[in-house]
């Protein structure tokens, strides 16, 4: 286990008689955009919220970096490089747009609180800089208009990208997003595209899970596929289309 | 001047309530700035009123020491409190600190030691109206500080979405664990004071309807805001002393009006300004906004 970025094995999570993430291994290498994907209730997403630590394992094995991060909590996590996006959306409603990504620098920014007690500037300084770090990642998601915003008011595709822009804020080593371009439409899902390409080009690592079965072909280096919370099939896009348990689970058995 | 004095000497005690009842509705708004109910802070209060009174009265501590301590006390005993009540959330967190106070009420109540129920009289009053305020400034001070920093961000973050902030890297446990602190030694401050404004402390002082008026203070005021809590207390600290004149007039004894006009301030405010009244010059704005179009 050394390639790998993020190390998965035999990861096993049950709820009640479920077996939602059955035994699944699979590795995510430096600077790979890595697809996740599968038909509904396959575990994709019980993986990402086991990987980012909202779910602990029932078995198995999350490696990070060759240090185990299973059973962490999630603060400790994406102090090690971890960030993430939600299928659901999960933006602080009543905050801006730019303060859900000041939020998401939280692991980057210098404590300043006993400074602004003190009145000293330092602190207006590195509020200035966070702020303006915010509006520049706002800016790469196509959002500089939006800044001040409230999240609530924000249109659907509006919200899945300042949340791509506050994950991104932690400058994360690993990026999860799941399902990133739900709801949107195609010039949106370009857009997005275009972003996780760039995010991979700068040595970063992307896990998506994604519906969006042109999206997951156009942009990742390989791909995962689960069924029942088992990996059928692994491999380059090219490999896992044309593998026949891929099309079985997608379609059904031929008879 | 003689006027001035008068007045003064008349409502002396209503504008230090304002500033004790301010301390006391902020040290609830510290909790429910990260979306926790916890409602602990008569006990707090307690602790930090009979810690400062016996450290006045017992061991002779000058009053800025006893002050001090009588509000590191509560926020000291607020950490073993936290770790395990944030477990839980919502109204049985409420209920948990609820019973928290009530366990230092009658504690304080069955101790020989500080005279149980009759508590200790005879304090010497060395508060005055002005560090009251003083003490309230400073904590306005503070709360405004922490908000828009990187803490009030996590804050923030914590009410609106726990699990989420917690994926971005937020301690969460701590977070809460320090605003409960904050909370307590507000609340000890402000027993402290009252102790030493008021000559006297009781068990019963420290009740769960004082937590309860800690609340609607806040509620009342907006705690949305920093600044709400300390408004809501004190226009409802006034507002006894408006209905005191006003009641002869209606030949209703003040003492029930009181009662009336608080329970209806209330309702009124959580149907009409959920924000509380520090909401009231932007739903103002609204309001006239949408007249000018129609």
């Amino acid at each position: 286990m050394s390639a790998g970025l993020l190390q998965v094995e035999q990861l096993e999570r049950t709820f009640g008689g479920l077996r939602a993430v059955d035994g699944a291994s699979f590795a995510v290498r430096p600077g790979e955009v890595h697809g996740l994907i599968g038909p509904n209730g396959a575990g994709k997403t019980t993986v990402i919220n086991l990987v980012s630590g909202l779910l602990a394992p029932t078995g198995g094995e999350i490696v990070l970096e060759g240090r185990p991060i299973h059973g962490l909590p999630p603060h400790d996590i994406a102090g090690r490089g971890v960030a993430r996006t939600f299928q659901n959306i999960r933006l602080f409603p009543e905050l801006t747009a730019r303060d859900n990504v000041l939020v998401g620098q939280h692991r980057r920014r210098r404590p300043s609180l006993a400074a602004r007690m003190l009145l000293l500037r330092s602190a207006r300084e590195e509020e200035r800089q966070a702020g303006e770090r915010a509006a520049a990642l706002l800016t790469q998601v196509g959002l500089s208009e939006r800044v001040a915003e409230r999240a609530r008011n924000l249109s659907y595709g509006e919200q899945r990208r300042v949340e791509i822009a506050r994950a991104l804020a932690s400058e994360p080593r690993l990026l999860l997003l799941d399902e990133p371009t739900a709801g949107m439409n195609p010039v949106e899902v370009q857009a997005v595209a275009a972003l996780i390409r760039q995010v991979a080009s700068g040595g970063r690592s992307v896990l998506l899970v994604e519906h969006n079965v042109r999206l997951v072909m156009d942009v990742c280096h390989r791909i995962t596929v689960l069924n029942f919370g088992r990996v059928i099939a692994e491999g380059t896009p090219a490999e896992v289309s044309r593998d026949p348990a891929v099309i079985a689970a997608y379609l059904g058995n031929p008879k | 001047m003689e006027w001035l004095q008068e007045t003064y000497a008349t409502y002396q005690s209503t504008l230090a309530y304002i500033g004790l009842n301010g301390l006391l509705a902020l040290s609830v708004y510290t909790t429910l700035s990260c979306g926790q109910l916890a409602l602990g802070n008569a006990g707090f209060a307690a602790i930090g009123a009979y810690a400062a009174t016996l450290l006045t009265m017992k061991a002779g501590a000058p009053f800025g020491l006893s002050l001090l301590l009588g509000a590191l006390l509560p926020a000291l005993v607020a950490v073993p409190l936290g770790l395990p009540v944030f477990r839980i959330r919502g109204v049985f967190l409420a209920i948990a600190t609820i019973g928290f106070g009530e366990v230092v009420r009658i504690g304080l109540v069955n101790w020989e030691y500080v005279n149980g129920a009759q508590g200790i009289v005879a304090i010497p009053q060395k508060a005055s109206v002005g560090l009251v305020w003083i003490c309230l400034a400073g904590a306005l001070f503070v709360l405004s500080r922490i908000r828009g920093s990187k803490w009030g961000f996590a804050l923030e973050a914590i009410r609106e979405d726990e699990p989420a902030a917690r994926t971005m890297g937020i301690h969460t446990a701590r977070y809460k664990l320090a605003m409960l602190v904050l909370g307590a030694a507000l609340a000890g401050l402000a027993g402290g004071l009252e102790a030493h404004f008021t000559f006297m402390v009781a068990p019963n002082g420290f009740s769960f309807g004082r937590v309860v008026d800690m609340l609607v203070f806040a509620v009342v005021g907006g705690a949305g805001a920093f600044y709400g809590p300390a408004i809501g207390a004190a226009f409802l600290t006034l507002l006894p002393e408006v209905l005191r004149e006003v009641s002869p007039h209606l030949g209703i004894e003040p003492g029930p009006l009181r009662m009336l006009v608080n329970g209806l301030v209330l309702l009124a405010v959580i149907l009409f300004l959920p924000q509380g009244l520090v909401s009231l010059p932007a739903w103002w704005r609204e309001r006239l906004a949408s007249r000018r179009s129609a």
